[in-house]
């Protein structure tokens, strides 16, 4: 599709294809033509979610992943964009409590979701969430790009009840990599937290 | 990534009905986001069927189990359902992705997910962009896996124009399961094994000279179509579910995936096996192998050959001899056969058996 062809009249055209009942059930947020400029094109949806316990709604482009949502338009840089193809896990987010590569979903798909980052880890007063000060105290970073998505990552990793050993910890969080090697710093970090966490 | 109109299916007819006429699909997003951003797909249409209610929900009523397509691999994983009377596909999915991943992953797009060979995943918008051969991209360019370093290239089943493996872990479990695939599509629904449901390079050469293949080339008859077509669910048809039936064998199933590095990477072999042992004889076996063809590969031979027999060290070893007899490695990848043969030993074993 060229940039001439206007976008809303392909998505009414790719509406009304879906049928009179398709078009009701198709809800408020998810089809609907916005006039707003965004930085990255003309958006052809809006996405309602409770950010980091927030109500945002976003006027965005459909092609927008998540991560590029969070990091552009939300203007939420701690979630990181590593790879883009799902391969390192820097851009792990919480949807609805669980973690997700941010870069593998839609954002889109999320409407009516809650998404936690890293940012809204820590308390109202700043106080650092148990997983951050865990990795603060083992020194579970060196570069810290990866970081965030370890933060998160670990929160969900111990919420799930897969911190239990060494092994077990290594192997749910196999999703984040870290190229400085962390890894037995992060390792001591999860179950740190863990312990907090559960006792 | 073009831009696109998105919209969330309200009913499977309606997701069928835009299938047919081009839009594409979109379940978890974790591959077909990667095929629009490397160029493999384009769509003008994206069509969400995540709020599907009929291809959602694991179940078991008698004695079968009915996983819905939009399960995730970790909805499957920790299902106590699979976890008692199919382990196999809860090692399956355990063993895929990540944890992140498999929160999205669905175990519809699973089976549908395309080879990881890297000539494939070139990035490139259109054909003539492409920076080497490849017959899946561009029908008629040639293979650049075989001449390249593919380790992970079939052993079965290919042919010159591509040698390309299915990546799936949890399709190994449900070919080792003899597990049924119900589909919806624009003319009516009907379900086939999922043994039949994946088609080698071969048979994709053999399918595109008849009816069925034309229709799945959507008439046109492109060079070299046995790299095209990879399995059989014709355009605009749904998974909606897979169900398969629990038996002494399933209850007493394993998963076993050898790789690289010992987690978040794809199998260079995995052997996925459902035993009936007692008193040390076999009384059934199915064995299904993955990675090393274009589809989960049965040893529908070492399984007769291991039936009503005990499970002594020199009749597994003579029985896995004559079940890669016919494998073609490429070249300097002879080992791949000792690796696919090591897991069905551990599968096997992992599974209750005991080698004698
Ligand atoms: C880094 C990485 C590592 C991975 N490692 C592994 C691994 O080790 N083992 C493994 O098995 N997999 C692995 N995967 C693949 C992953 O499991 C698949 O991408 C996933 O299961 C696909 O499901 P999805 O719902 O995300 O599909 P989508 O991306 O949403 O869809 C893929 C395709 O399937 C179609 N589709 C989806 N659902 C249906 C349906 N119900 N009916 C008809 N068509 C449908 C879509 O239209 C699309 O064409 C990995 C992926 C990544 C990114
Ligand atoms: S034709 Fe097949 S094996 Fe050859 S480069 Fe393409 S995908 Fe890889
Ligand atoms: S940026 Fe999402 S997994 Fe790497
Ligand atoms: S701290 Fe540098 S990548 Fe992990």
């Amino acid at each position: 599709m060229s940039d001439g062809i206007d976008r809303r009249s392909m998505l009414k055209g790719s509406t009304a294809a879906l049928g009179a009942a398709g078009a009701a059930a198709l809800g408020s947020a998810s089809a609907q033509a916005q006039d707003v400029a965004s930085p990255s094109g003309t958006p052809n949806v809006n996405t309602s979610i409770t950010l980091n316990s927030t109500s945002r709604s976003f006027a965005h482009e459909a092609r927008v992943t998540l991560l590029d949502l969070l990091r552009e338009q939300a203007g939420l840089p701690g979630t990181k964009k590593g790879c883009n193809e799902g391969a390192c896990g820097a851009c792990t987010v919480l949807l609805d409590g669980e973690r997700i590569n941010a870069c593998m979903t839609l954002a889109a798909t999320c409407d009516g979701r809650s998404v936690t980052t890293v940012e809204g880890l820590a308390a109202a007063d700043g106080t650092l969430h148990p997983v951050q000060r865990a990795f603060i105290e083992q020194d579970a970073f060196q570069c810290g790009y990866c970081t965030s998505g370890q933060v998160v990552s670990a929160v969900a990793c111990i919420n799930e009840g897969h911190a239990g050993s060494e092994e077990e910890i290594a192997e749910w969080m196999s999703g984040n990599i870290c190229r400085c090697a962390s890894y037995p710093q992060i390792i001591a970090a999860v179950q740190q937290a863990a312990t907090e966490m559960e006792g | 990534m073009k831009n696109f109109a998105y919209a969330i299916a309200p009913d499977i007819s309606s997701a069928s009905e835009a299938a047919v006429q081009g839009a594409q699909l979109v379940a978890g997003g974790t591959e077909i986001l990667n095929w629009m951003r490397l160029g493999i797909v384009s769509a003008d249409r994206v069509i969400d069927i995540t709020r599907l209610p009929e291809l959602s929900s694991i179940d078991r009523q008698g004695d079968e189990i009915r996983i819905g397509a939009l399960a995730t691999l970790n909805q499957i994983e920790g299902s106590d359902i699979v976890r008692q009377d199919a382990p196999v596909l809860s090692q399956a999915c355990l063993l895929a992705a990540s944890a992140q991943l498999r929160n999205r992953a669905t175990i519809g797009g699973n089976v549908l997910q395309k080879t990881r060979c890297p000539y494939f995943r070139a990035e490139a918008a259109t054909g003539d962009r492409m920076p080497w051969p490849c017959n899946k991209r561009v029908p008629g360019s040639g293979c650049s896996a075989r001449e390249g370093d593919f380790s992970r290239a079939a052993l079965f089943g290919a042919t010159e124009a591509c040698v390309a493996t299915q990546p799936s872990d949890p399709a190994v479990a449900l070919v080792a399961l003899d597990a049924e695939v119900d589909l919806v599509g624009p003319s009516g629904s009907r379900s086939i094994p999922i043994t039949r449901f994946h088609v080698t390079q071969s048979e994709a050469a053999d399918l595109a000279r008849t009816r069925e293949g034309r229709r799945l080339l959507g008439g046109d008859a492109p060079e070299t179509p046995d790299a095209l077509i990879e399995n059989r669910l014709m355009p605009g048809e749904i998974i909606v579910a897979y169900r398969f039936s629990v038996d002494t064998a399933s209850r007493n199933s394993a998963y076993v995936k050898l790789r690289e590095r010992e987690s978040y990477e794809y199998a260079m072999a995995s052997a996925a096996v459902c035993l009936d042992q007692s008193a040390g004889q076999v009384r059934q076996a199915r064995v299904a192998l993955g990675s090393i063809a274009q589809k989960p590969w049965r040893l529908s031979g070492a399984e007769a050959a291991l039936s009503g027999q005990t499970l002594d060290e020199a009749r597994l070893t003579s029985v896995l001899a004559t079940a890669f007899s016919d494998a073609e490695p490429l070249p300097h990848q002879d080992y791949k056969v000792k690796v696919a043969q090591g897991a069905v030993r551990r599968a096997l074993t992992k599974a209750g058996g005991s080698i004698q």
